[in-house]
């Protein structure tokens, strides 16, 4: 199963700043292994963030994505404590929920 | 006998076939919200086509961050930022790529015209930044000069 998300998410003003980590090989199809075969194409096509249940970004990716992504956004309108939940899919049908709370500015 | 070979030969057909049915309908039921036809377009403007990109309109509200020089295209940190109001999706295209989109990003409820992404590229190109916003589209572009390339 796969790792779990870093998600950082931290209010400055009104607006959430969300920062996500992903742990994943994101293969393109193209790169051989050492015995010259190639790697299957393993890569996450689908990212959906949520505010509180709404969903405030719907990523689509391709294998043109670094390899452990990182995606960033910002949420107007987001109070402390206020939940932001992320969902990935690949292309194998992997996926992965993690959730975390809107954190107040240090 | 002859005949329980052709009835097991056909039974087994049709399981094949079956089989094969119900993994066509899965593996587009997957991939349906995906779009198939633009992240597989090989030239850039095949991808705006089936992007559904038509009448660009050259914007100086998006803002593309991104290195000047990246040493290593394998990691290319790229932010975008529109400041188009009701902007609607973002996608980030890197022209000379095998396959040029990247990524879109649909924006809503309270979601800000901004991404923030770290992209692969092959070698120095043209990043396009393709905005959506009320059914129209907007872009922008910043060259990246890669020193390794980082496909394959």
């Amino acid at each position: 199963m796969a790792e779990p998300m870093k998600i950082r998410a931290t209010l400055q003003g009104d607006v959430a700043d969300v920062r996500i980590l992903i742990q994943h090989p994101m293969e393109t199809g193209q790169r051989k292994d050492a015995k010259g075969d190639i790697v299957p194409m393993h890569f996450i096509q689908s990212v959906v963030v949520t505010h509180n249940g709404n969903i405030v970004l719907d990523v689509q990716w391709s294998q043109a994505i670094s390899r452990n992504p990182f995606l960033g956004l910002r949420v107007k309108g987001a109070k402390a404590g206020d939940k932001i939940s992320v969902t990935w899919t690949d292309n194998k049908g992997d996926k992965r929920t993690d959730e975390v709370a809107v954190a107040a500015p240090s | 006998m002859n005949q329980l070979r052709r009835t097991f030969l056909k039974l087994s057909g049709a399981a094949l076939a079956l089989g094969a049915g119900l993994l066509k309908t899965t593996g587009e039921a997957l991939a349906a919200p995906w779009n198939k036809a633009a992240f597989e377009s090989k030239a850039v403007a095949d991808a705006m086509k089936n992007l559904g990109a038509a009448n660009l309109i050259d914007s100086k509200d998006i803002i593309i961050t991104a290195p000047d020089i990246a040493e290593n295209g394998a990691v290319v940190p790229i932010a975008v930022t529109s400041k188009i109001p009701n902007t609607q999706s973002i996608s980030i295209i890197a022209e000379k790529n095998p396959f040029p989109l990247t990524s879109t990003h649909d924006v809503a409820h309270g979601g800000e015209g901004y991404v923030s992404v770290r992209l692969k590229m092959g070698q120095t190109s043209n990043v396009r930044a393709v905005v959506k916003a009320d059914g129209k589209y907007y872009t922008a572009v910043k060259e990246v000069k890669i020193t390794i390339g980082g496909c394959g």
